[in-house]
């Protein structure tokens, strides 16, 4: 069963000195859903995540809370909270008082304020650190707080702003997995923007993929990873190969110079495609196997698969993962199954 | 470490024009004139008619600071919220008048404030009664703080400049209304700037004797005027000594009561 709407954004637009940031954005966000908007900088999603805190206003379209339009809120009034790119913990205050700011604002009674504070302590694994100073603590320590803080007021949404940009590869990898049972835990929604794809597809329900101030795709990770809808989307989301293309018929796509039988059907006669091939898709076997062959021209090792890169005769380029391995300078065949051959519709540009 | 001849110059600069003068006001504020060990001249500052005159000097350097913050503040954040164009003018229009001449902005005022000048005659011609602040204390509070306004914005302006605007919406964000983000955040996070203000204008004010001779007239006597007398007037050094060694002694207390906040000044800008 479809979970109900809880945030909706409709026609948002947005400019800042003529530059047009958000164009007709159209969004729906679920109760319970954590959804990551996913782009290169630049391409709007923070403005669109600070929308929706109150810190912006949109000049177009309007935002819905609970069906309840709340575009022209204050930041204070609406039931989300958000943790902030740098943190924005308050320097003169300790963890406790960081901690109990939004409690203390709404003048709940001290006992209950500690022993809300305490709670959000153990959730975020940082007991005992409430007398501490804010400088005495690691990036990752005041993250873990930046996070409590937001989620004391118990938000309905939350929004995070690239909340893990700043931590090392290892710590990221932890909190990706800690926000994550967090999020599972209290049920709530999270709204998380980031620029990395990795990041998106671990932990998200849903993302929505944005560039230019538009929204290029949403979708499951799985489908947007398998199913990319155009060549940006393509390209950011993991490697891939992206060549020029057009369907002969029916099931029948034509590129680098050779036919491919494929499952996709309904362009017109000698459309002009995009075809999107996935490295890892690529089968590496004998040149007499093959169904098409070209040169190795260089082999990175990558640990899990060998990373190469080969050129046919008429200058067509493929990155190959396989865990296989062919020594730079020798002919190989290739195979792509049907399945593994994405048809995209040009992007108009 | 083979550069250390390079720091000579200044401790020459400071032997000469700080250890120096400082050690000759000592040695004159406890001495008699003819060179033998006295308290003599410390035990005339305590007179009751001289601490009458530290009093006021600190109770006009007191109410001056106090007005600018109460302008200053609300300047600073104008100009922080202002933007990027106009501010830089603004900050110029705060500036340029502290590179005319001290003197002749004071005397400006005199010609400002007379029973027939320029704003007497624009009231006159308006049939409103005429201002008879010249003078007084008014007009010394006046010059004051017009002529040490800068000192508290500047300052206060630096600290707001370089805050973390995520910090104020943060607040929001949590539930602040924006008075409460201000008095809980912005206000206490301010606070080094306006420490470094009340520090500038307090002490110019209390021991300025320009403005109180000018605006407050011949017989106006401010702590500055006294000292200024001594030296130049009555010949006494030795008890014009004692008065600034007194004046240095509450200066110090003062700054020894601001630097428990000093840690707190990130950019430990100015003191």
């Amino acid at each position: 069963m479809e979970k109900k709407v809880l945030i909706k954004m409709d026609h948002i637009s947005k400019s800042f000195e003529n530059n047009k940031i958000l164009n007709d954005i159209t969004l729906h966000v679920r109760k319970n859903e954590f959804l990551t908007l996913l782009g290169p900088s630049g391409c709007g999603k923070t403005t669109m995540l600070r929308i929706l805190a109150g810190f912006e206003q949109a000049e177009q379209g309007s935002v819905f809370f609970a069906d309840t339009d709340i575009s022209l809120w204050p930041p204070y009034k609406r039931k989300i909270n958000t943790v902030f790119q740098k943190y924005a913990l308050f320097p003169h205050m300790n963890v406790f008082e960081n901690i109990a700011f939004g409690l203390k604002i709404q003048k709940v009674h001290q006992k209950e304020i500690t022993n809300r504070v305490m709670d959000m302590l153990a959730l975020v694994n940082l007991s005992g650190f409430e007398h501490r100073s804010i400088d005495s603590l690691s990036g990752g320590q005041q993250q873990r707080i930046a996070i409590a803080r937001a989620l004391i007021n118990e938000p309905e949404v939350l929004l995070l702003d690239e909340p893990l940009g700043a931590l090392d590869l290892k710590l990221r990898r932890e909190m990706q997995s800690e926000l994550k049972k967090i999020q599972m835990r209290l049920g709530i929604t999270f709204i998380y923007v980031t620029h990395d794809q990795e990041e998106a597809l671990t932990m998200s329900d849903t993302i929505v993929v944005m560039n230019n101030g538009t929204i290029q795709q949403i979708g499951r990770p799985e489908d947007i990873y398998n199913e990319p809808k155009n060549a940006f989307v393509a390209d950011f989301i993991g490697d891939s190969n992206i060549l020029p293309g057009r369907m002969i018929a029916d099931y029948r796509s034509f590129f680098a110079g050779h036919e491919f039988p494929c499952v996709d059907s309904g362009f017109s006669i000698n459309e002009m495609v995009d075809i999107v091939v996935r490295p890892e898709d690529i089968q590496v076997v004998s040149t007499a196997q093959g169904m098409f062959t070209a040169v190795v021209q260089t082999v990175t090792f990558k640990g899990v698969y060998y990373e190469m890169a080969a050129t046919m005769d008429d200058g067509y380029s493929w990155l190959i993962h396989s865990t296989k391995m062919a020594m730079p300078q020798t002919e190989i065949g290739l195979c792509i199954g049907p399945d593994e051959i994405h048809v995209m519709k040009q992007v108009q540009s | 470490m083979g550069k250390k001849w390079l720091t000579y110059p200044y401790h020459i600069w400071m032997a000469l024009f700080t250890v120096i003068p400082l050690a000759l006001i000592v040695f004159f504020a406890f001495t008699s004139p003819t060179g033998e060990f006295t308290l003599t001249a410390m035990q005339r500052v305590v007179d009751p008619i001289y601490l009458g005159v530290f009093w006021h000097s600190i109770y006009l350097a007191g109410l001056s600071t106090i007005l600018c913050f109460l302008i200053g503040y609300p300047m600073a954040m104008i100009l922080v919220g202002t933007k990027l164009k106009y501010r830089s003018m603004l900050v110029l229009m705060i500036v340029i008048p502290m590179w005319m001449n001290f003197l002749l902005r004071t005397y400006a005022w005199m010609t400002l404030l007379e029973r027939k000048g320029l704003i007497n005659i624009i009231l006159t011609s308006l049939h409103l009664p005429v201002v008879n602040i010249l003078y007084t204390d008014y007009a010394v509070v006046l010059g004051m703080v017009y002529n040490f306004l800068p000192f508290m914005i500047l300052p206060i302006y630096s600290v707001l400049m370089k805050m973390d605007k995520n910090l104020i919406e943060a607040a929001e964000d949590l539930g602040a209304s924006r008075w409460q983000a201000f008095i809980k955040i912005t206000f206490p996070l301010s606070l080094p700037g306006v420490y470094a203000g009340i520090l500038m204008v307090f002490m110019p004010a209390v021991t300025t004797f320009v403005i109180s001779r000018l605006l407050g007239g011949g017989q106006y006597t401010l702590i500055g005027n006294l000292i200024e007398e001594q030296f130049l007037a009555v010949g006494d050094w030795n008890f014009g000594s004692a008065l600034s060694v007194f004046m240095l002694v509450l200066i110090l207390l003062s700054l020894g009561f601001m630097s428990r906040y000093e840690k707190e000044n990130e950019g430990g800008m100015f003191f």
